[in-house]
């Protein structure tokens, strides 16, 4: 918890908002629906999220050990680590709203 | 196909492997087209090392391909899977992947360190992967298209660790509950066997059983080849689990349901009795633990491997005779497994020493395994198992079960077939079965009562009370002994402080006699045998009197006749003396004659001359 804190206490002084979204999208190859989900999650980020995300695109293929700390099964599946709770979206991010609500972005804009 | 086309995945997926994956995906076609030419011949399986379970199935679940155990809740599956995996990794040197939906991998450490299982051991050892997925459908949300290749990525990089020729998904259908796509999650559990099958993995799917359908989800039309079906059922209050091989493609198995057992040492499933009677023989002999019972039977007690019954009414003796012949087992140094439904091991061994028979030494030793449970606890199907295990673990030359008839819950038949398979199971290890039977009638009706398992037994022994002059006291006699010739006696069964003897009874005027009648009847021969000593005796007394008055006669004879010998011998004698008395007197006459007449010599001379020579 502490650690986590910190981590984004730095980073939030560093962009001047009091908070950071950690984000990491896990894919498989080049496929179309990682590459679509990718490019759906760089629009969204770029317009809610200007500043305030750290973006960790990992591929499975590649890194195949890595699936199991977040859990995951399906593909492409974007976790967000940061602020907690955990939240996972699943699928090619193509549900803007959908996105926005799993990432708790529409609250945070309702504030 | 099609559905996988419609839903579009798989197919594009592939197409945007890279081209390295994608000569492997080729490879591995070519290499199924190949085992499915060779398939035609011959279905390979792989041993589970599951106790039982490769028997009923003629060597294990198909190798290489997915099987199915489906199942209720608490049945049993999961269970199963991981034994599968740990006796792959433990005894076939084929290392597993155990890929878990429901539970943790430290739960189910933990769930089966009780069976003896080491699985973080085997995990250290890169014998075993364990793979948690969890899936928890709060946290997701779904947004477009996606896929499952996380979970094909992820089962593939465990296999690829560690080498895995085995792969167990308990419980896949896990995954239902995750994802709302149901098409895509169909086509991805086919893609995924058929990826199994390409793979070669022996793996072994779990799944829930359905409403009507043998899994929830319908797995079944996936996997074509082997599906097992383990159920947990109660009835009359006694839970029995049962498997049953409902699909095997291309080979046979045994098609009924068997029961089958989970204990503290795992799975283990009852195979079925052999219908051959091919079970190899011995003239070996072993003794019954009483020497009197061993002289009726050619002197040197039951073949080893027989089956050898006892039966009898009760307190008649069975039990003490069942702790005599295994007392004598162990005595003999074998080891010898004893199977008691009336009494606690304590109770027993308390019991046999009263008749000097000390269980608790040879138990002490390790060679007499002291078993007793009720016989309510569990269906007679369960007895049957948990003996073949015990007799697994204990490796026993002998079994004694005592009673067998309070197995015997509804019929006879049912425990018919349950003797036979216990039977021919002992058998085919050569090991000597002794059972005891409660009969519960009298007489005649006893041995009728019986007949049933007559045929099963090859020497059956017979105890039976005698009730006379206000007594009860026990008989027994064997009834037959295959392949011996056999005593026809019957005998009077004693216990004491020292064991068992059995002595001869008095038969007579068609009743036999036994207990204090017999004793009494004995007392009576001896009087009488005392009587006619006497008689002798004074036979004899008379005789030798005889005898000594004959001699005494003898020698008044003998002495008279020596008195006369003597006399004649004198009388003799004084003849000659008086002749020779005579003839000296003579010549003394003579020679005084020649004096007297000198002149007249020539005249006396003639006339003495004529007188001599006349």
């Amino acid at each position: 918890m502490r650690a986590r804190a910190s981590a984004a206490s730095k980073k939030a002084n560093r962009n001047g908002h009091g908070r950071l979204v950690e984000l990491r999208l896990y894919v498989a190859g080049q496929t179309p629906k990682s590459l679509a989900a990718l490019a759906n999650l760089k629009k969204i980020c770029a317009e809610h999220l200007e500043g305030q995300y750290e973006l960790h695109v990992i591929d499975l293929v590649k890194t195949p050990q890595l699936a199991q700390n977040d859990q995951i099964l399906a593909i492409p599946t974007l976790v967000r680590k940061l602020p907690e709770p955990i939240r996972k979206i699943i699928g090619d991010l193509s549900d803007r709203n959908r996105v926005l609500v799993g990432l708790n972005l529409r609250e945070a804009e309702a504030k | 196909m099609d559905n996988m086309g419609a839903q579009g995945c798989p197919i594009q997926f592939m197409s945007i492997r890279t081209m390295e994956q994608r000569s492997k995906y080729s490879t591995m076609r070519k290499n199924r087209n190949g085992n499915a030419a060779a398939n035609v011949t011959r279905l390979e399986k792989a041993l589970t090392g599951i106790a039982g379970f490769d028997e009923v199935t003629n060597g294990g679940v198909p190798k290489g391909r997915p099987t199915i155990v489906c199942g209720g809740p608490g049945c049993g599956k999961t269970m199963f899977g991981l034994e599968f995996l740990v006796r792959g990794a433990t005894q076939y040197n084929e290392p597993g992947v155990l890929m878990t939906f429901e539970e943790t991998s430290e739960e189910m450490t933990k769930n089966v360190a009780s069976l003896g299982f080491d699985l973080k051991g085997l995990a250290a050892r890169k014998k075993v992967v364990l793979e948690y997925v969890r899936i928890e459908p709060a946290e997701i949300q779904e947004t477009g298209e996606y896929d499952l290749e996380g979970l094909f990525i992820r089962l593939e990089h465990a296999v690829d660790t560690i080498g895995a020729k085995r792969v167990v998904l308990d419980t896949i259908e896990a995954i239902f509950s995750g994802f709302s796509n149901t098409g895509m999650l169909r086509a991805e559990i086919r893609r995924l066997f058929r990826w199994l099958k390409d793979r070669g993995l022996t793996t072994v799917v779990t799944a829930e059983k359905g409403d009507g359908t043998l899994t929830r989800y319908g797995l079944e039309e996936y996997v074509s080849d082997c599906v097992i079906f383990l159920d947990h059922r109660t009835t009359d209050q006694i839970s029995t689990r049962r498997l049953r091989v409902v699909k095997y493609r291309g080979a046979s198995h045994v098609a009924d349901e068997v029961p089958f057992l989970i204990d503290e040492r795992g799975f283990s499933v009852l195979p079925s009795s052999s219908m051959k009677l091919n079970h190899a023989v011995t003239n070996e002999r072993v003794s019954s633990g009483v020497k009197d019972l061993d002289d009726m039977l050619q002197g040197k007690g039951f073949y080893r491997g027989a089956s050898v019954l006892v039966s009898g009414t009760a307190g008649a003796g069975k039990s003490s005779l069942a702790a005599s012949f295994a007392e004598r087992t162990c005595r003999d140094g074998k080891r010898c497994l004893y199977v008691a439904f009336e009494e606690s091991a304590a109770q027993a061994m308390r019991n046999m020493r009263s008749i000097g028979i000390d269980l608790e030494k040879q138990v002490r030793k390790g060679l007499l395994r002291l078993e007793a449970w009720r016989p309510t606890q569990s269906g007679l199907e369960m007895h049957l198992l948990q003996i073949h295990k015990l007799v697994e673990q204990h490796k026993p030359a002998a079994v004694v079960i005592d009673p067998i008839t309070n197995l015997m819950m509804n019929s006879t038949v049912e425990l018919h077939a349950m003797l036979m398979r216990l039977i021919d199971f002992l058998k085919a290890r050569q090991i000597t079965g002794f059972f005891t039977a409660l009969t519960q009638g009298r007489y005649k009706d006893v041995e009728q009562s019986d007949v049933a398992i007559s045929s099963l037994i090859d020497t059956w022994i017979f105890l039976r009370d005698v009730e006379l002059n206000g007594e009860r006291n026990r008989c027994i006699y064997v009834l037959k002994s295959r392949g011996m010739a056999h005593s026809n006696q019957v005998r009077e069964f004693v216990m004491s402080k020292d064991g068992i003897r059995l002595l001869p009874v008095y038969v007579g005027s068609g009743t036999l006699l036994t207990g204090s009648a017999r004793l009494s009847q004995e007392a009576r021969e001896r009087a009488e045998s005392m009587l006619q000593q006497q008689t002798k005796e004074e036979q004899r007394r008379v005789l030798e009197g005889k005898r000594k008055a004959l001699d005494v006669q003898i020698a008044a004879m003998r002495s008279e006749f020596a008195q006369e010998e003597a006399r004649v011998a004198l009388v003799s004698e004084q003849g000659q003396q008086r002749e020779r008395e005579l003839s000296r007197d003579m010549v003394e006459m003579v020679s005084l004659r020649a004096g007297a007449q000198q002149g007249r010599s020539a005249g006396a001379n003639g006339r003495m001359g004529e007188e001599h020579e006349s």
